[in-house]
């Protein structure tokens, strides 16, 4: 036998022995690359969430002014509130309250709120009533009046009450300003930030959990009372049309698709055009929502029922592939169990598949659901970035979502105040999320572990 | 016949601590010493305390029922369990008298020495050329290309597949027949020039003639390699091997010449076995 | 208040005719000793069915269609003398004023004897159709089930026949998804179609300039509308998006597959698909806040004039969120590779990396082309993040330190708050539309065909 292998056992492993070192290197420099690719992956996350937090968490403290407000007769000139006298209608008497209570309103009310703080403030301190009256959120007069409103027996009296301070003197206060700017680059006069620092001192100003973040809605023109309570509503009717319509249409399409529908082209195409589908860019579905919902059906703008529409179209995809994944999972065995008792095709797959599925469609929606509830740029084209200050009582009031109002807070002039609320609420969406999630992992090992 | 000429004459192998086996006397060119191996897959253990010679320009079949170990032994002898999570080998095995389970020894040279042949034809997605060249090619065998075109031609030609690709070397591996596929795995570890090989069920995925014509092969291969083979037909270890050794549910029952084992075993499982009695 | 009177209705009439479906097929079964084709159940569903898909879609009918007629006929109660003395205003508040005084609420002022009259007749037209409705609902209910029940006997197929309700519910749930895919083309290609009427396509898709006018008339210079520069603004961000995101996903993906240990993989992995989950408004944020400022001033450092909002600061960190995608793609990928490939390579005596790089990633090959492909897709129509980041500049430039601006970008900002879609400056935004979701659909198809293919081979 002629032996043609060129090199001896000896040479070769020499050979062998030569490379390893280079080889060895390269090795070790791969999984160097490997690892520095997951550093830098779990690195991005480490950085994002501390980013998010560090700024985020101070704005869950919000300052409050404590103040003794005196609803002094002198300062308000104000007739007592009418009373639904006999026999007059609905109509009338409303007419009457409202009058009263928009005398009430012209009142000026700022005036009792400058009075209230001039006493806080040391006897002759000197500042004028523009500026004593910035320490206070421009809001400080609607919640004294509501107050006056709610109960006009309140004339002659003193109550105390928690004002929100505003949004610079919460800057000032948590040193988001640089003090040593000059006066020219400040928000706050002189005056005004000399008599905060006594505030603060003396305990009229004290810090709180920012409650008004989420027992408020949007605010333009009194930032510190900026809240997300619309916000929430909107993304809560939201999530429950997708919920409601985005389940029963997904699974009811996945189980066609995947237990009855006949194996034809048309089939294909349409599991083709799901998969398209689930790939189809967000902003694509805002589209169709503009010129679908709005323009073509006449839905209202800027609404939780348009936008609650195109997220579950847009979710819909998502839990029909997760569903039919699941249905292919189930074994053919149990299917021939049920088909061998006699069972039609449809009580096998309510009866027995649907069920061994349900911790998969679950987690799927739920999924989805996070999904659809972080998603913004769909929302901003069918008006969602609308001002709206007012919680939607139904669906179809104008509102704004979660994510939109993040994307409606980043863009205020006043960055020093709205950068931190901003992470605040991009805190509450992803603790939202986070829970949803949680919520799905959860439910998923406990009904496996059951099934 | 350069590779006997050139081979470093193996040390003589002082088994440690174990009894004399009988083989070791009547053949004293052994290559591979193992002793006491075991091997844990997590808690579960696989093989009870191995210990076995094997000995060289022979071939060695590993026989017994599926799930007995002798797989699992085969990759022991190349490491291969190292790729396994979980997989934990005890005891120790030698190759030319080196430890290889030593702490400074190099997987990647070893399995240069040990080459292996696996249950499935496992070609790369490449040309039938690369496939063949890759070995030489990482571990630098070749200094040209020249070099590397001989290297191949050859172990092809060794491989008895030469002839019918020799026009389509740049054709994907993948493309051609079972039993092509599976010389051409035998063809791509020869390219290496191992000293052993191993080949785990080489022939369980192909067709009877496919199988003759690796059988045949295998007979050819001995003259030059110490070939280790693991088989579940008795008749392919009858046909090809020298050495028999029979494993049952992960301990090595009985070992020796294969005409001895299969006309004269001394173990009551192995004559069970050998009967057909055990699955 | 009337909705919950008709859903109750809707609700007693359900329970009755299952009860009267159920029952009578009880009694037929437990009488007359014949076999029943199907079980007492699917008589009583069958019924119910029968029952209440007439009402339902006589309700609906009728929902869609009232108010046009109360609001013609509240409108033919007025004199046509104060008819004619109204314009648009005058009349919603005068309409409103009628129903208030029929709802019995009242209205301040004095109310005029034909408001009055109004009124009344409203309130009586009112009651009326209500009225109306409800007997037609449930005699079109009772109708259905007088009708349903009569069928009733041993040898009707009612499983059958209910299974054949749910078979087409199914169907109209699976249609929904078709009429999506067809509701978004027609949409963006009649809207897009309507554009060109105004701009010539030339001019669109090889236009160099972008800048729309913006003007409240709709009248006068329109603006030039040149696709390019958002085009390269995009691709530009696309690109740096894909530089971060395929190697790092990549070998986080082969790291995690082939050397991570169990237990590491086990914490790993999840962590990682976080960023998957973190919605893309906060990555915009987290952009201009953060990564924009750092990557200006580590710029103004080394001497480089970097815009805090760019192609740079966007791609970066649209690459960060795509890293999860690319990973867990690859990663499936990885697994589909057969063991065997690998240890063929092993028993070579291929060391981990030559493994992985000479054979397991060339057999992966197309499979992670398709995972980068619809990677790519989704960097292409990504919104917020660019929104946020990228600068909106659409101007025509190769820098990718300088903002620049995208389709998405452009399409938000043509189309917000603006909906009655009358002039080409907000109709741009489906051309804009169509131009996306035709790139993204031909890179998904490509992809979905090519990871289709390799998990078909490999099967």
């Amino acid at each position: 036998m002629s032996d043609t292998t060129l090199a001896s056992a000896a040479e070769r492993r020499k050979l062998v022995r030569a490379g390893l070192g280079r080889r060895h290197l390269t090795e070790r420099l791969f999984r160097g690359f490997g690892i520095l690719a997951i550093v830098l992956a779990l690195g991005f996350v480490g950085i994002l969430f501390t980013d998010v937090l560090r700024k985020g968490i101070p704005a869950f403290m919000q300052s409050n002014v404590h103040l003794a407000v005196t609803y002094d007769p002198e300062l308000l000139k104000i007739d007592p509130a009418p009373e639904q006298a006999a026999g007059q209608s609905d109509a009338d008497f409303r007419a009457a309250r409202l009058a009263w209570e928009r005398k009430v309103a012209m009142l000026n009310w700022n005036n009792v709120i400058e009075a209230a703080l001039r006493k806080a403030a040391p006897e002759g301190f000197e500042i004028d009533a523009r500026q004593i009256l910035t320490i206070t959120e421009t809001d400080a007069r609607h919640r004294v009046r509501e107050r006056f409103a709610a109960d006009p027996s309140l004339l002659g009296q003193t109550i105390e009450i928690d004002l929100l301070a505003s949004a610079n003197t919460d800057n000032w206060v948590k040193g988001n300003i640089d003090r040593n700017l000059g006066d020219a680059q400040q928000q706050l006069s002189a005056p005004a930030r000399a008599l905060i620092d006594i505030f603060e001192e003396n305990g009229t100003i004290t810090q709180g959990f920012a409650w008004s973040l989420f027992t408020n809605v949007d605010s333009r023109s009194a930032p510190a009372s900026a809240g997300l309570l619309g916000a929430l509503m909107g993304t809560f009717w939201m999530m429950l049309i997708v919920i409601v319509l985005a389940v029963p249409l997904g699974v009811g399409s996945a189980i066609y698709l995947e237990e009855f529908a006949p194996k034809s082209r048309i089939t294909d195409i349409i599991e083709v055009n799901i998969n398209n589908l689930a790939a189809v860019p967000s902003i694509v579905f805002g589209l169709l929502g503009a010129a679908v919902f709005i323009n073509w059906f006449r839905l209202p703008l800027s609404a939780p029922l348009a936008g609650g529409l195109v997220l579950t179209l847009m979710t819909l995809p998502t839990i029909i592939i997760a569903t039919r994944a699941a249905l292919k999972g189930v074994s053919p065995a149990l299917r021939q169990a049920a088909l061998g008792m006699g069972a039609s095709k449809t009580q096998m797959v309510f009866h027995h598949v649907l069920p061994v599925t349900f911790p998969s469609i679950l987690t799927a929606t739920i999924i989805g659901v996070a999904q659809a509830m972080g998603e913004t740029a769909p929302l901003l084209l069918i008006g969602m970035n609308a001002f709206v200050a007012a919680v939607p009582a139904t669906p179809i009031d104008q509102a704004t979502a979660l994510p939109v109002q993040i994307f409606l807070w980043q863009g205020n002039e006043n960055r020093n105040f709205f950068e931190p609320r901003t992470s605040a609420a991009i805190m509450v969406l992803l603790a939202f999320m986070i829970t949803l999630n949680a919520i799905a992992i959860f439910l998923r090992s406990r009904l496996e572990k059951r099934a | 016949m350069d590779l006997l000429a050139n081979k470093t004459k193996p040390p003589v192998t002082k088994p440690l601590n174990a009894p004399l086996d009988p083989l070791d006397m009547l053949e004293p060119n052994i290559r591979l010493t193992a002793r006491d191996v075991t091997v844990h897959y997590g808690a579960k253990q696989a093989l009870h305390g191995i210990s076995i010679d094997i000995p060289d320009r022979a071939v060695t079949a590993f026989i017994g029922p599926s799930g007995c170990g002798k797989s699992t032994f085969l990759r022991c002898i190349n490491r291969m369990n190292d790729t396994i999570e979980g997989a934990k080998v005890g005891g120790r095995i030698e190759l030319d008298g080196q430890d290889i389970y030593a702490p400074d020894l190099d997987v990647v040279e070893l399995r240069a020495r040990v080459g292996m042949v696996f249950q499935k034809p496992n070609p790369f997605p490449k040309s039938i050329y690369d496939n063949v060249a890759y070995g030489p090619r990482i571990h630098g065998l070749a200094r040209s290309k020249a070099d590397l075109d001989e290297i191949v031609v050859s172990s092809l030609r060794k491989a008895g597949l030469f002839e019918e690709v020799k026009d389509r070397l740049n054709e994907p591996g993948t493309g051609l027949s079972g039993g092509q596929q599976q010389r051409l795995c035998i063809a791509r570890a020869i390219a290496v020039g191992p000293e052993v090989i191993l080949m785990d069920e080489p022939c369980s995925a192909l067709d009877p003639i496919a199988t003759a014509i690796i059988e045949e092969l295998i007979d050819e291969l001995r003259t030059n390699y110490t070939i280790v083979i693991v088989t579940h037909s008795m008749q392919q270890a009858a046909r090809v091997s020298q050495k028999t050794a029979f494993f049952h549910l992960g301990n090595l029952i009985e070992q020796g010449d294969t005409e001895e084992i299969f006309t004269n075993p001394v173990n009551k499982q192995t004559q069970d076995y050998i009967m057909g009695r055990i699955g | 208040m009337n909705t919950f009177i008709v859903a109750g209705l809707l609700l007693v009439l359900l329970a009755l005719a299952y009860q009267f479906g159920w029952s009578k097929s009880r009694a037929l079964a437990t009488t007359n000793g014949t076999r029943v084709h199907s079980r007492s159940q699917y008589h009583g569903a069958l019924v119910a069915l029968w029952t209440l898909v007439p009402a339902v879609l006589f309700l609906a009918i009728w929902a869609f269609f009232s108010p046009g007629v109360t609001h013609w006929y509240t409108v033919s109660q007025l004199p046509t003398e104060v008819l004619q003395g109204l314009d648009q205003i005058g009349l919603n508040q005068q309409l409103q004023r009628i129903r208030d005084l029929a709802s019995g609420y009242g209205v301040t002022g004095d109310v005029q004897p034909f408001e009055q009259a109004a009124g009344e007749n409203l309130a009586r037209f009112q009651l009326l159709s209500f009225l109306i409705m409800i007997a037609a609902a449930a005699g079109l209910g009772v109708l259905g089930l007088w009708f349903a029940q009569r069928r009733i006997n041993p040898r009707l197929r009612a499983r059958n026949e209910v299974e054949r309700a749910i078979s087409w519910a199914l169907i109209a749930c699976s249609a929904v998804a078709i009429f999506t895919t067809l509701g978004i083309v027609a949409s963006l290609v009649s809207e897009a179609f309507r554009f060109f009427t105004y701009i010539n396509p030339l001019d669109f898709f090889f236009g160099t300039v972008w800048a729309p006018k913006f003007s409240s008339t709709g009248s006068g210079d329109a603006g030039q509308y040149g696709l390019l520069p958002l085009l390269t603004g995009t691709l530009m961000i696309s690109a740096i998006a894909m530089l971060v995101a395929v190697p790092i996903g990549l070998m986080t993906a082969i790291y995690l597959n082939q050397y991570a240990h169990r237990s590491v993989r086990k914490v790993v992995k999840p962590i990682i698909e976080i960023l998957a989950g973190i919605p893309t408004i906060v990555y915009g944020f987290f952009a201009l806040v953060t990564v924009g400022p750092f990557l200006r001033d580590f710029g103004a450092s080394i001497g480089l004039s970097i815009s805090a909002t760019s192609a740079l600061t966007a791609g970066l960190v649209m690459g960060v969120m795509i890293i999860p995608f690319i990973s867990s793609l690859s990663d499936d990928i990885l697994n589909q590779v057969p063991t065997s490939l690998r240890d063929g390579a092993y028993g070579l005596g291929a060391t981990q990396s030559e493994t992985i790089r000479n054979v397991l990633l060339p057999a992966a090959l197309p499979g992670i082309v398709g995972a980068f492909l619809l990677a790519v897709s989704r960097a292409i129509g990504e919104t917020m993040i660019v929104v946020l980041a990228a600068g909106n500049a659409p101007i025509l430039r190769g820098n990718p330190l300088e903002p620049v601006s995208t389709i998405t970008v452009s399409i938000v900002n043509q189309l917000t708050g603006d909906t009655d879609f009358t002039g080409p400056q907000s109709l741009v935004a489906f051309a804009l539309g169509l131009t996306l979701f035709i790139m993204t659909l031909c890179l998904n198809i490509v992809a979905l065909y090519i990871v289709r293919r390799f998990r078909e081979q490999y099967e």
